[in-house]
Formats: structure tokens, sequence, C-alpha cells
């Protein structure tokens, strides 16, 4: 027997975010297949009623909200005080939360003020027997385990696309507000704003059908014994652009910038992929100049479909990381890909 | 009040990324095969925090930087010997296991009682630094409950940069959704940090920084206190590598006419 607190926050419009619902719809899983398990929804935001109504239909016996323009914030101080304040207030056993980089923030901290655990990048939760076991990656996507805990609360934080979001009807919901007044001590930080590349120089892109990452190859010496860094940065940008895939980086070209060689100028650490970088989850991922050794082929354990273009027959794509290894002159393949792409759009 | 920081980083150490790992069961729960003959190395983001720290110790004068490690005395003893000829730091050193399958609450709580008995330490200068993520457990939890136990209420995760205002107030920026970075400003210390990549290069070697910094490794190594750090009420029942082995058709011999046929129309493939 559980209870279960699911924790969402909402957006900046007052929303519900993708991954707050899919946690919700992991949450009815479980409680389909736990006995005496009773589901509790508790939001965090500026103002938390439109959420709540959103989700009215999803089988919770009760909604609790905290809401104002101190909660509006993505700030440890202020969301790890609500958040305590949910958690107490529903008694939760098990607390659900989408892995977003506000709740990663503050929900390990709030695990601790509640005197329970906490397990992040569930990337699978099931139960069995009355038990409730998660699934997540350890050793940066190199090993796989399921566990389960004794502990309560077990605070489980539930990494984004790993499960179909609920997408129930709205409704109207009875929201118990709860009164939090942060002291001065949690208002120390302030969100001053956000820092993006302007809308056509973004190249992380989370909700791209495609990942195309370009390794350190790009900027090497070529066959004519120079570097083409300029042509490289164009064909790279150029199929961005044509197919609004999202770009990654190996490592080793992302550190290039550090080290004062021809670079990649739009290439930053953000588009990293591998160990040390990021674990997009895309349907498809295009390799080029790229070796496909293990720290950066871990960072695409989530991309279904994988092929590479590299001039090397026994790089890492070539032993089983690769769907299709494309043993080729990237700079050619994809110039040749963008004039296609060129002709398609103007068909 | 004294200027400078206190600038306590936290990293343990983890395998050196480019080896084979392989999970074993034993009767303490899962760990690497043959783990303590891995190669291995200070965690990489918790070495950015490092480089981070140095940088901002070399910068506001008065400044020190400590390094609290958890770990197996004799790995750690093996990493200094690299990561001491980077930046100048003290180290306290934790011993007991250091691998992914313990429990980030029974590390934060070493590292926070460490923290609490360094000596002199001065909690309004205080810049507590780690990775925002480990290599090895991977959780990015650890942080903040050291953060709780030591009372700082201004945390911060994915960070790539530190900047300090004329005034003594912090701006940072973390990773946030879409590629973006959220911009913060906090009024000082004490402040936590769970560092991304920030944005300094890995320094190089430099010999006369690792001589100065054995002189007090080697003392913290042996004075290290035993860490008790397991993994209890948790139950693995299955740690497994990655099954998936793809059958990968290699193409040779193809034009880059042919190859960008077939990536566009497998591009266009719903």
């Amino acid at each position: 027997m559980e209870t279960i607190l699911v924790l969402a926050h909402t957006e900046a419009d007052g929303s519900l975010a993708r991954s707050a619902r899919e946690t919700l719809a992991a949450a009815q899983s479980l409680q389909a297949a736990l006995a005496a398990t009773t589901l509790s929804v508790g939001l965090v935001g500026a103002d938390v009623q439109a959420a709540a109504d959103r989700v009215a239909a999803c089988g919770a016996t009760r909604f609790f909200g905290v809401a104002g323009a101190a909660f509006a914030q993505s700030r440890y101080a202020t969301d790890a005080l609500a958040a305590e304040a949910l958690c107490r207030e529903a008694a939760a056993t098990l607390i659900l939360a989408p892995g977003t980089s506000r709740w990663c923030r503050a929900l390990p901290g709030v695990a601790h003020r509640i005197g329970g655990r906490v397990d992040t990048h569930a990337a699978g939760l099931s139960a069995a027997d009355g038990a409730v076991s998660i699934v997540r990656w350890y050793y940066r996507q190199r090993m796989e385990a399921t566990m389960a805990r004794t502990q309560r609360p077990w605070v489980v934080l539930i990494d984004p696309g790993s499960v179909a979001p609920w997408d129930g009807p709205a409704g109207a919901a009875s929201l118990q507000m709860i009164d939090v007044e942060p002291p001065p001590a949690a208002l120390r930080t302030a969100v001053t704003g956000f820092l993006a590349p302007a809308a056509d120089a973004q190249t992380i892109r989370p909700d791209a059908d495609l990942l195309f990452v370009a390794g350190a190859g790009w900027t090497k010496v070529q066959a004519d014994g120079k570097t083409h860094a300029a042509e490289a940065a164009d064909l790279i940008l150029t199929f961005l652009r044509k197919t609004q895939a999202s770009l990654g980086g190996s490592k080793s070209l992302v550190d290039l910038s550090g080290e004062g060689q021809a670079v990649l100028s739009f290439m930053t650490h953000l588009n990293q992929v591998g160990q040390t970088g990021a674990t997009p989850r895309h349907p498809k991922g295009l390799a080029t100049c790229c070796h496909g050794e293990e720290p950066h082929a871990v960072g695409w354990r989530f991309i279904s479909e994988r092929r590479a273009v590299n001039l090397d027959p026994n790089c890492g794509w070539a032993r089983g990381k690769a769907d299709v290894l494309y043993v080729a002159d990237a700079f050619a393949v994809m110039a040749k890909v963008n004039a296609l792409l060129a002709e398609r759009a103007s068909a | 009040m004294s200027a400078g920081y206190h600038i306590v980083v936290c990293g343990g150490i983890v395998p050196d990324p480019l080896q084979t790992l392989e999970p074993v069961a034993g009767p303490a729960g899962p760990s690497l095969k043959n783990e303590l003959m891995l190669p291995a190395v200070l965690d990489p983001w918790a070495a950015h925090g490092l480089y981070e720290a140095a940088h901002l110790a070399k910068a506001v004068p008065g400044s020190k930087v400590w390094l609290v490690s958890l770990g197996p005395k004799a790995k750690l003893q093996q990493v200094m010997m690299t990561v001491a000829q980077k930046v100048p730091f003290e180290l306290v050193v934790l011993d007991g296991p250091g691998g992914g399958f313990t429990e980030s609450s029974d590390v934060a709580g070493t590292l926070a009682d460490a923290i609490q008995a360094i000596p002199g330490l001065d909690r309004s200068r205080l810049l507590v630094f780690g990775g925002w993520e480990s290599a090895s457990r991977a959780a990015g939890s650890t942080m903040q409950q050291v953060g709780e136990r030591l009372g700082i209420l201004d945390q911060f995760q994915g960070v790539d940069q530190l900047s300090i205002g004329g005034d003594g107030a912090f701006q940072i920026l973390e990773r946030v959704e879409g590629g973006k970075h959220q911009i913060s400003s906090c009024a000082g210390p004490p402040v936590l940090l769970g560092w991304a990549t920030g944005s300094l290069p890995e320094p190089p070697n430099n010999p006369q920084v690792g001589m100065v910094n054995m002189r007090t490794v080697m003392p913290a190594l042996q004075r290290a206190k035993p860490a008790k750090v397991g993994a209890e009420g948790v139950t693995f029942s299955r740690v497994a590598l990655p099954a998936q082995r793809r059958d990968t058709r290699v193409v040779k011999d193809a034009s880059p006419d042919e190859i960008a046929r077939e990536i566009v129309e497998w591009i266009a493939k719903k």
C-alpha cells in the first residue's frame, strides 16, 4: 500500500508541461498495480488552478496547491519549501515528479527534509507483489539497473520522454491550497532572465525527430592537406536549417574551442552528447566525422535509429553501435544531402 | 570580515571513461568487476568545479580552496598524482567505497560532516562546489543533500558560469531545458553550486603546483577517516550492460550521391 503524490510545477503560462502528464500516467499505472493505494496531485506555481483543472479527471482523490509570486520562479529555496509542504500535507510515501531542471534542483533536498530517499533519472517504474521498483541507468548510461527500496518516503524523478503522457479531458478540480510564506532567507536568489541563442541560431531542439552529431573530424586536416572549418560550418548549419534537426557534438569537438584550435563557433558544451554531456531522446540520429567510441556513444542510448558517416570502416559505429555506417567523406555526402533537401523543398 | 572566499569542492573518483565496465554481484550489492584495478580519474564535472574554484580563488585575494574527496584511499592517492598538478588546493580525504551503487544520502552525510570539521571554515564566506551529476551514480542528488545538512538554501545545479558583481552579489548561469541558461542573482555566500562543464579548459599539469599540493595531500591521505557508506534498504534485482547490439550494415564503395539519397529517404520516412 502506498500514498502516491505526483508533484508538478506549472510553466510560465500556468500550464502543465508534457513531462508532468507523463509522470501522472506513471503514477496511475502504479496505483492500478498496487492494492489500497491512493493518488494525490501537488502543484506549485504562480497560479495553479488552471493546471489542476487540466488534470482534474486523472483519478486523483486530492489536489493540493502552493501558489504565489514567490513560487513562479525556478529557485531552490522556495521550490523546496513548497514541495516540502505538499509532501507533508499529503503524507505521501511515494512522491513522483518529472525530472525537469527545476525539480532536479530542489527535490533531492526535499527528500532529505522529509526523512526520505531520492532516486533520479528513472526510466521506468513497475509494481509486482506489492513492491515498487524503478529502472535507472548507472555510469552514464553504461549499465542499467532495476532497484527497489524499503525506505519511505521515496522521491522518484522520472526522465522526460520515458512514459507516454496522460491525455485525459480537463475538468474542474477541487484544490486545497496550502499557505506557505517564504522567509527572507529563502528570497536571496532571484531569477533575472534566460540566455538563449536567437531563434534562428538555436541548435538544440529537444523535440526534433533527428539528432545530428558533428565530430572532431570536421575540423581536422582533410585529404588536400588543409582544414575546411568554414565549409564544415556551412554544411552543418545548412543541414540543420533544412531538417530542423538538433545538433550534438562529441567532447573532443567542443573541447577544441577551449584549446585555440579551428572550431565550429556554434558548437558549445551544451551541444555535447556523451558521458560528460547530454543523453538526448530522438527517434533518429546521424553521426558524422565522429568515431563512435564508448564515452560518446553512451549518450546515444535513447536514439532509436542510428546511422553514421565516417571514413574509418573500423570506427565504433561499425561495431554494433549504429544500424548503418557509410564509409565516405562527410563533406561530400552532406553537400549532396543538402542539395537533395533543397530540391525536395522546392519541388 | 576577512576578504576572499572559502571554497570547498566535493569530488569523488570514477573509472576512466575509456574503460570497459562490467557489473558483478556481491554480498554488499553490485559493484564493478575489478573495480580497484580500474584506472580512475576525478569525476569530470567535479573536476570542472575544482578548476572554477581555483580560478575564482586566484581572482579574489584571501580565498582558499579545499577538495573533499570520498573514495578508497589507495585509488585517491593514484588520482591525486595527476589532479594535484592542476590547481592549488588542500585535500580532505574520506576513506570509503566510491562506486555508483552506494547511497547518495550516505555520501552526502559523510561529506557534510567533513566540511563542518574543516578548521577555521567561515560559513559567511562559504561556497560549496561539486559536480552536477557524477559519472558513477549519475543521480545529481548528492550535493543538494550536502547543502541541506549545511543549511545552505541558495543552491544551483548544472552551473556553467559564476560571476561576481561590484557589490559582491553572484550572477549564476544554470543549464535548463531547450539548450538555454537560466540567469539568477544571489546576494552572496553561503551558496552551493553543482557544476556542469563551466567555461574553463582543463589546466595543464604544473609540477610546481604539484609539489606544493603533495605536502598536504600525503598527510591528508594518512589521516583519512573511514567513511560508512553503503546501500542499506536498497535491493538491486538486476544490473546489466545493455543487451542491444546492432547488426551494423557497413556501406563501402557507394558514391556520395547514392549515400545522400539513402540518408534523405531515411530522414523523410515517418
